[in-house]
């Protein structure tokens, strides 16, 4: 895979991604001691952070709650926070790009509650997520690799469980909810979740 | 909720598709089951890959948004690493306050704001607007308020006749943050009426809280039994 990784000067190295287990060992610690440089003030750490998650961290905003403005605002949030608590990041308890993009996804996720409660949800209509630009970052290269391992992941769900994890986690609905969605009992859609998640883990080769 | 029920709940609360009563109670339930951690952990990582499916470039403007914000806020301290605990502070001396301040939710007037001109940390929280109370009525032991905005990101703790302290102890403050971990948030003075900010964002805290510690030591971890637990999703 060497050839698809000409990284330029002052970009981070994202390592290798490989179909193995591990894919971005390189990459993780990257970020990782990003994150603790950035607990430390160090602001142009986390402008690199920045540049390697965003894309991430903005797509799954803009998933959840679909109104680009909104998922602008969100990520933004997210980031402040992480910056904050950056101290917070323990290594040792799991990637810097999971920790940040756990905040993104809560916020997002509280972001459509809060609105919810207050008006219906706006945007009665919503694009699908548009294709991803592959341009010439690092982060893209990198990401596409890992897409597709996340794809042939999902590709490996059942139906059923595909379709509760999607409503709970791009949709923002609690299992609850996705349950009497899928008129399904309580501990079936729990269970769906909890099931298709352990399977896309396994099958991704996610360490704990 | 049965145990085995409880369990069940690691993926749905990975995906944060919890409701906040569901979310409190499983963190509660982490705190004491190391393979609901462990399983927790592994499928948010799995969680953060799904993200990998739906990258989108954010417009430019928005890293400038991101870094000119981070640039007026200062990072957390870290949390100072413990020294262990040579012997635990007796649980029943900590069992016998918890039973004599026999912990109840109560309402009482809020307190008078100051007159001063300018607001110090606790009145810019109290006379927030998006300000949240929990109180919790210590019986004779006093009683007790944590006041939280998430706007100024803050919480306060306001006393009222509160006992002191057993001796060599001091009241010390947590709050629990949104991934349910405990974080130290300061201490107590040891007065009766005390009004204190609790250190450490509160934010996005789901709860504070109030142990007995020994006193001058570092504070890392809660000793249980907690004296007091504010659940801010108990607010009014």
């Amino acid at each position: 895979m060497d050839h698809l990784k000409p990284v330029p000067d002052g970009v981070p190295s994202e390592g290798t991604p490989s179909g193995g287990s591990q894919p971005a060992d390189g990459a993780a610690a990257r970020l990782a001691s990003l994150m603790q440089r950035s607990s430390r003030g160090d602001e142009a750490a986390f402008a690199e952070l920045y540049d390697a998650t965003s894309a991430r961290a903005y797509g799954l905003a803009l998933r959840v709650v679909r109104n680009p403005a909104q998922a602008e605002e969100v990520v933004q949030e997210a980031y402040l926070d992480a910056w904050r608590t950056s101290s917070r990041f323990d290594p040792a308890r799991g990637s810097a790009a999971g920790w940040l993009l756990t905040i993104v996804h809560r916020k997002s996720v509280d972001r459509v509650r809060s609105a919810e409660a207050a008006t219906a949800r706006d945007a009665a209509y919503h694009r699908e997520t548009e294709p991803v630009e592959h341009d010439s970052t690092v982060e893209a290269v990198h990401a596409s690799l890992d897409a597709q391992r996340v794809r042939t992941a999902v590709s490996g769900l059942t139906a059923v469980q595909r379709e509760a994890v999607e409503l709970a986690f791009f949709g923002g609905y609690t299992h609850t909810e996705v349950a009497t969605m899928l008129d399904v009992p309580v501990g079936t859609a729990k269970t769906r979740i909890r099931d298709g998640l352990i399977r896309l883990r396994d099958a991704m080769g996610v360490g704990s | 909720m049965s145990d085995s029920d409880i369990h069940k709940l690691t993926g749905a609360y990975a995906l944060d598709a919890v409701d906040d009563i569901e979310r409190a109670a499983f963190e509660r339930h982490l705190v004491e089951c190391e393979d609901c951690r462990s399983e927790v952990s592994s499928l948010r990582e799995t969680t953060a890959m799904l993200a990998e499916s739906a990258i989108v470039m954010p417009p430019p403007s928005l890293r400038d948004s991101v870094l000119s914000g981070i640039s007026q806020v200062r990072p957390l301290p870290p949390i100072v690493a413990p020294p262990r605990r040579a012997a635990w502070f007796p649980v029943l001396v900590a069992a016998a306050l918890v039973a004599v301040l026999g912990v109840g939710a109560a309402l009482w007037q809020p307190w008078a704001p100051s007159d001063e001109g300018s607001l110090t940390a606790a009145e810019q929280v109290i006379q927030a607007s998006d300000a949240q109370r929990v109180e919790v009525d210590l019986g004779e032991a006093g009683r007790a308020a944590v006041v939280r905005s998430k706007s100024v990101g803050k919480a306060v703790i306001t006393t009222e006749d509160m006992a002191p302290a057993p001796a060599g102890q001091e009241f010390v403050l947590w709050l629990e943050s949104a991934e349910g971990q405990m974080l130290p948030a300061g201490e107590m003075p040891d007065e009766p009426n005390a009004t204190v900010v609790l250190e450490g964002d509160a934010a996005t805290a789901t709860a504070a809280g109030i142990t007995v510690e020994p006193e001058g030591e570092p504070h890392v971890e809660p000793t249980l039994p907690i004296v007091a637990v504010f659940d801010f999703s108990q607010a009014t």
